[in-house]
């Protein structure tokens, strides 16, 4: 016969062990999310680490099937789409977020803007590509590589918008005030006063947005396309990075496949290099940009500024 | 006026009172330039570009809506040479995958969520938040180019016969199982495309488990809750509608992934019987054909799909913001 502590203890013990087997399974989902990282990233060093050289960088591409050459007008291609695409983004981008944050925030009507934008954050890459291509690429007649860098801007331009208006909105309230109270016009007040107090933030969010167009590829595939040839006129079509890299996995020859390997590598870590300083810069600001939750961290933020 | 204990003479050519109105009216014309330069952009991003981007889609693809009308939905047959154009199977590829990917990733973003909140020692806590939200910075297409060339064959090699051969004559459910191990179909789409999508949904679900007030939760470990039942009766209720909210964004993520999911479907237009048959999406669709597409009415198709991904996944999106929004409502309150 049981009394009834030995029944309760036998309860008491399971709901624990229950506890440690779930808490067991959670650690173990963490650790197959940094299994994915891990895997992907010592994937990417042990195929392409050894094919990285100088002439990846020095030289255009052979003709096809022929070994040897490198990637010149790739690298060249995707820095030219990409420096385009973030004049135009971070430049809208900008401008609609301090509209937002400084000319918006009590109008009902502009924070309905905002709340569309930051669902834009999320359109389909791809289908930006297929809007450039309707406007711009038809009408032309050919493949385009502005048509590539406005595609791109496209796709920056809300993700800025967001990260600079929830910047300014973390400039205490008090700052405006003090300079309205001289006198300042609110354009005064933007430029001299509440940029130049979320100016670090702000180039978080554009390096962030960087970070993200620089690996995009679907909105490229059919706008700036592709060429083998080293292109700087940019109403020509111009190779990209990712786009080669499309086109090098899909192809038959194993020296398009290690070279693509290179080519990923150099990107990959390009991106995650910014991303990681855009961290360091604001611990606080995810890369997933998750909506409007991000000002809910940090809020916590603006408290510890307040409190030092 | 004195400065540096030298005396500056000041020149005013004006006197000062039409001075400052000069001043005065300089400033608001300013303001009004800026206001207004500043203005057409937030219009533009919030109103124009979305209206418009929907309108350039429904024209370039009227000439497929009036042919086909909404029977392109359900239509089953994708064929360029006899032009017969019909979505479903895309647009069942999209929403089957979107559904295996949501599947996986929800239990395992609710399960780094809970690790990082509750479990983690604090030093290690920035390390694991930042290595999962560095998943998503990773390029869709490294992960299709990962997939394809080091995971497709393992899979195929390792894991898939085992599904065929263990679970394929099950009762029931043992068609999902059938097919040949080829590793470039549904199952290995949905598990990348999960990896994928984890960072969205953990980042908000984490957010909101750390928005939960720490008196709620010590009530229960007061009224003897182990930790598990803490989460499981008081946290993850209470954050419903966060967990809801960054499902929804995942999904919309999902949706619309392009490279990684061309390099792992296999572009096959036909509606897959099994998990292990090579499938298509709207997004693969678009990636592969787009440029392919020689006659009116075959871009037109495309761009068809095109707007039915775009209107789906803005939709998905809108119910994410509402979700969000609601609970962000609720938290103000809570916090006065």
């Amino acid at each position: 016969m049981e009394g009834k502590a030995d029944i309760r203890k036998r309860a008491i013990i399971r709901r624990r062990i229950i506890s440690r087997v779930f808490l067991t399974i959670s650690t173990l989902t963490a650790i197959y999310g940094i299994f994915w990282l891990f895997w992907i990233l010592s994937d990417l060093f042990i195929n392409g680490f050894r094919y990285i050289h100088i002439g990846l960088l020095m030289e255009d591409m052979n003709p096809a099937g022929v070994k040897g050459g490198g990637l010149r007008h790739a690298f060249v291609g995707h820095l030219i789409i990409t420096s385009i695409a973030t004049v135009m983004g971070v430049t809208v981008g900008v401008f609609a977020g301090i509209f937002f944050a400084e000319y918006g925030r009590d109008s009902r009507f502009i924070q309905a803007l905002r709340n569309v934008t930051d669902i834009m954050v999320s359109t389909p890459s791809i289908v930006m590509g297929a809007l450039v291509y309707a406007v711009l690429v038809k009408p032309v007649g050919h493949f385009i590589s502005l048509g590539g860098s406005i595609a791109l801007a496209l796709i920056m331009m809300p993700v800025i918008a967001i990260t600079t208006d929830e910047m300014l909105k973390l400039v205490p309230g008090m700052m405006r005030e003090a300079a309205y109270a001289l006198g300042a016009y609110k354009w005064q007040i933007i430029i001299k006063v509440t940029l130049r107090a979320a100016k670090v933030g702000i180039l978080t969010g554009v390096i962030l947005g960087i970070a993200r167009i620089t690996g995009e590829t679907a909105p490229l595939l059919f706008t700036s396309f592709n060429n083998n040839f080293l292109e700087t006129n940019i109403l020509k079509p111009m190779a990209s990075l990712t786009v080669t890299v499309f086109q090098f996995v899909m192809g038959p020859y194993d020296y398009w496949h290690e070279q693509a390997w290179a080519a990923s590598l150099i990107l990959t870590m390009g991106v995650l290099i910014l991303s990681i300083i855009a961290k360091i810069i604001i611990n606080g600001v995810s890369f997933t940009v998750p909506f409007a939750l991000i000002s809910r961290s940090l809020f916590f933020i603006r408290k510890f500024r307040k409190e030092e | 006026m004195e400065r540096d204990g030298a005396i500056i003479e000041v020149e005013v050519s004006l006197p000062i009172s039409q001075r400052a109105k000069e001043v005065k009216k300089n400033g608001r014309l300013v303001e009004l330039i800026f206001k207004t330069s500043l203005g057409f952009w937030a219009i533009f991003l919030g109103v124009v570009f979305p209206i418009s981007a929907f309108f350039i889609l429904a024209k370039e693809s009227w000439l497929s809506i009036k042919r086909f009308g909404f029977g392109f939905i359900t239509g089953t047959v994708w064929d360029p040479v006899a032009l017969v154009f019909g979505g479903l199977p895309a647009i069942y590829g999209t929403l089957l995958i979107t559904f295996l990917a949501v599947l996986i990733a929800t239990p395992v973003s609710i399960g780094i969520s809970i690790f990082i909140t509750e479990l983690v020692p604090k030093w290690l806590k920035p390390i694991v938040t930042g290595a999962v939200e560095l998943l998503a910075a990773i390029p869709s297409i490294i992960y299709g180019m990962c997939g394809f060339f080091v995971f497709v064959p393992f899979v195929a090699k390792h894991v898939e016969p085992f599904l065929i051969e263990n679970f394929s004559r099950l009762p029931v459910i043992g068609f999902v199982f059938n097919g040949i191990p080829s590793g470039i179909d549904a199952f290995t789409t949905s598990i990348v495309l999960s990896v994928m999508i984890i960072p969205f949904m953990a980042s908000v679900t984490k957010d909101s488990f750390n928005m939960v007030p720490s008196i709620v939760k010590e009530s229960a470990y007061g009224l003897g809750a182990t930790k598990w039942e803490v989460m499981r009766k008081v946290v993850i209720p209470y954050t419903a509608s966060g967990i809801a909210g960054g499902l929804i964004l995942a999904i919309g993520r999902a949706l619309g992934e392009t490279m990684a999911v061309t390099f792992l479907a296999g572009n096959n237009p036909q509606i897959p019987k099994s998990l292990f048959e090579p499938l298509t999406t709207i997004t693969v669709a678009l990636a592969n054909q787009f440029t392919e597409a020689d006659t009116d009415l075959y871009l037109s198709s495309l761009y068809y799909l095109a707007i039915i991904l775009f209107v789906i996944s803005f939709l998905v999106l809108v119910t994410a913001k509402l979700m969000v929004l609601r609970l962000e409502k609720q938290w103000k309150v809570k916090q006065i």
